[in-house]
Formats: structure tokens, C-alpha cells, sequence
């Protein structure tokens, strides 16, 4: 049954909304949301991969035979703390142009660039 | 189609927070825990810093809306057609179940003698990978770092101090409750940091907890009182203990003739070697990533305080 793939299309859906708003917008905040959709929704692959049918938890307890996959769940933990200070940095460069150019729009950024050649 | 970022922001701060009910639906309770501190806390209040400096109105217009669309659909579907070779949602025999987990699952109780298996692997068995985590994190504080810090301009002293307590002391009720609540914030951040070997948590999710309640008091007392509290160069140099204290771990059980970050090196006991070993290394995560969030944030504030007056009434 085709259906038992419905999480990864779930992931596919998320992931293209991300990507649109990155490719579409001009906005460089906007931008940045778009990245943070792309991200959870490879956290959300990584996990939906990660679950058993019948497990829980991955900490040891007495009578329980079946748990989830612990490995996707180490890495996608550091990866959401990595995940905020790489924005932090993005958000910070964004302040950044904001000053430089005194607008965070691409083709307003592009146009001074092409003005001032 | 949103035009207000900050509806945008508040959106994406829901989002986080229902990826993160998700997580706990999933079993997974230690990433849930870190999505809900980061995605839904830390993430939306920095941009909503950001968007104070650059301008909360987006301008309307698009790059070619109908080709990215076109380029959106198209790789969608290869996507798609990819998953049809994909082993079923929950299914125990999945490739992914086969290789190092039963390993994990079997074995870390006897090896690392830590209830949480999501601990064990985060900080013995791929402590290597946490590692480079770690400095990826460090470096990133250094890029806001000097992307944003400033000197102070003459101009800023006494005069932002009292403009900072005006607009502050309107907020009685909030400050009041405030000031009673960090203290168990801080004690829970605590807390999750040392019992991140027996349930969830861990120095990741600790450090952004602890964070998290300087955050609040910054907001509530003005940059110039949390200044006085926790002062650049001190907290600049707490990041780099972090790092420092996690790399000489690896490097002790280098010196003892084990492998790097091997921690049975590290006493007579493998195990107990494994729990001092975990110990520390935990407590270096949790160093670094409570000190770059606050560096980042102190940065991205001060810059804001550090704009022209005028400039910053109209946002």
C-alpha cells in the first residue's frame, strides 16, 4: 500500500514551500523563514524515519522490548541548535545590508550595486 | 499572501511549536524538548529583533512567480517519485533499524551505564560529531560577533539608561512576576542539564533554557542592568571554556592511551570512566551554547539600542 509513504510526502509538501519562498521572495527576512520550513522539514523526515510502530522513547525502563531508533534523534538535536545559530548569523548579515544598502530587498540591493559600477 | 513580517514570524514561532508536539508524538522527547525552546522561544524572539532594525513590511514584489513555481512543482515530484522505493512509515524492518542502532539499544547499558540511549550516543558514541557541533556553534557566535558588535558610540550613556528604566518601570506586573520566575527557570535549566543522563535533556537543551531566562530579564530591565550582570568579555570567554573543556576530555583519554573521547581512559572503571566523561563533556556543551545564544542576543539588542534615536521611534 502506497499510503504507508504518506509521511515522506508530508516532508516533500514542507520542503517546497520552503524552497518557493526561497527562490520567489525578494525579502531577505522572508528568505530566512523560507530556510527555517526547509530545515523542519528535514528534522521531520529524520524523525518520522526514526519511529517503530509500537516503540516508545529511547530510555531504557524495565518490560519494554521495542524503542525508537535513537540515532536520527542525536542528530537532529544538535542539528536544531546548529540550525538557530547559522540563522542568528543570516539575520545578522541581513542588519547588516540593511545598514549598508538601507534595504533588505534583492533587486533594491541589486540596483544600487548596478548604480554604483 | 502575508505582506507583515511580523505575522510571518508569529506564524513560523506556531509552526516550531506544533513540529515540536510532533516530535513528542514520534518519540522523540529529547529533540521535541529542543525544538520548543529554540524554534518556538529563542528563533522567533531573534527575529523579531531583526525585523525591529530592518523594517516589517515586505515589498510585493516577486522574481518570476510562475517559473519557481514551475521549478517547485517539478522537483516536488521527483521527490515524490524518490519515495516510492522507500521502506514504509514505522516499519521495524526498515534499513534504518538494522545497522548501528541495535547496537545502541543491546549494548549501551552495559557500556555506558545510562538510562537515556539518545545521552549515550549524543556524548560517548558519536562525541566526535557533537564535537564539530560544538565548534560549528562556537563559530557562529564569532560571525554575529563581528558582524554586529559596536563601539559605543560617546553619545550613549546616562541619557539611554533613564530613557531604559522609563519605558521599563510602565511594566510593574511583568517585572515582579518576572523576577520570581527566573530563579526556577534557571534551577529547571539545571536540573535538565544534570539529569540529561536518566530522562530528557542535556547540556543542548540546557544551555538554551538557562539562555532563555537572561533573555526574559533583558527584556524587562534594560540592556544596560543585564550588562552589569553578565558583561562581555566574561561571557566571550565562557564560550571558549566550553569548547576548550569538551576538547581536553578527548584529549585526556588521548594522554591515557585510549582513542579520542574514548572515556573508560578516564578512570580504573569503564563505566564510571563513562559518567565523569559524560559529565563533562555535557557541561562544555552546556558552557558554550548558554554563552553564543546570549552573545548573539546582547549583539543583536545593542546594535538596536545603538541606532539613532529618531530611527528608532518609528519602527
Amino acid at each position: 500500500m502506497l499510503i504507508g509513504l504518506y509521511n515522506y510526502w508530508v516532508v516533500v509538501v514542507l520542503m517546497m514551500v520552503g524552497f518557493y519562498i526561497v527562490i520567489a521572495h525578494g525579502n531577505l527576512i522572508k528568505k530566512i523563514v523560507g530556510l527555517s520550513i526547509f530545515q523542519t522539514s528535514v528534522f521531520i523526515f529524520y524523525i518520522s524515519m526514526a519511529n517503530v510502530e509500537g516503540g516508545t522513547a529511547p530510555i531504557l525502563a524495565d518490560g519494554i522490548e521495542q524503542y525508537s531508533n535513537p540515532l536520527p534523534h542525536v542528530l537532529i538535536l544538535t542539528a536544531i541548535v546548529v540550525s538557530i545559530a547559522t540563522t542568528a548569523l543570516a539575520l545578522a548579515l541581513a542588519i547588516r545590508l540593511k545598514e549598508a544598502y538601507g534595504s533588505i530587498e534583492e533587486e533594491e540591493i541589486q540596483n544600487k550595486d548596478n548604480l554604483d559600477c | 499572501m502575508m505582506k507583515d513580517l511580523l505575522a510571518v514570524i508569529m506564524l513560523l514561532g506556531i509552526y516550531s511549536l506544533l513540529s515540536s508536539s510532533f516530535f513528542v508524538v514520534m518519540d522523540a522527547v529529547d529533540v521535541a524538548f529542543t525544538e520548543a525552546a529554540v524554534g518556538a522561544g529563542i528563533s522567533t524572539l531573534l527575529m523579531l529583533v531583526a525585523i525591529s532594525m530592518t523594517g516589517r513590511s515586505e515589498h510585493p514584489v516577486r522574481h518570476k512567480p510562475l517559473l519557481a513555481l514551475a521549478v517547485v512543482f517539478v522537483t516536488g515530484s521527483l521527490l515524490i517519485y524518490g519515495t516510492l522505493d522507500m521502506p514504509y512509515f514505522g516499519s521495524a524492518h526498515a534499513p534504518i533499524h538494522q545497522q548501528v542502532a541495535p547496537r545502541y539499544i543491546n549494548d549501551s547499558m552495559q557500556e555506558i551505564g545510562v538510562p537515556n540511549i539518545v545521552t549515550s550516543v549524543l556524548a560517548s558514541y558519536r562525541a566526535y560529531d557533537t564535537f564539530g557541533e560544538v565548534v560549528v556553534i562556537f563559530t557562529a557566535g564569532i560571525g554575529v560577533l563581528s558582524l554586529l558588535s559596536w563601539v559605543r558610540r560617546s553619545g550613549y550613556t546616562k541619557d539611554d539608561d533613564s530613557y531604559n528604566q522609563s519605558m521599563h518601570e510602565q511594566h510593574l506586573i511583568l517585572r515582579i512576576v518576572t523576577k520570581m520566575m527566573i530563579p526556577f527557570i534557571l534551577l529547571f535549566a539545571l536540573y535538565v542539564q544534570f539529569h540529561g543522563d536518566f530522562g530528557p535533556g542535556g547540556g543542548f537543551q540546557a544551555g538554551v533554557i538557562f539562555a532563555s531566562a537572561i533573555f526574559l530579564y533583558t527584556m524587562l530591565f534594560g540592556m544596560s542592568t543585564a550588562r552589569r550582570v553578565i558583561s562581555q568579555p566574561f561571557i566571550q570567554i565562557l564560550a571558549a571554556t566550553g569548547v576548550l573543556l569538551y576538547g581536553s576530555v578527548g584529549v585526556a583519554s588521548l594522554l591515557n592511551g585510549k582513542n579520542f573521547f574514548d572515556y573508560s581512559a578516564l578512570s580504573s572503571d569503564p563505566v564510571a570512566g563513562q559518567h565523569l566523561g559524560i559529565l563533562l563533556i555535557e557541561m562544555g556543551v552546556g558552557l558554550t551554547v548558554t554563552s553564543i545564544m546570549i552573545i548573539i542576543f546582547f549583539n543583536f539588542v545593542s546594535r538596536r539600542n545603538n541606532l539613532p534615536r529618531k530611527e528608532n521611534q518609528d519602527i
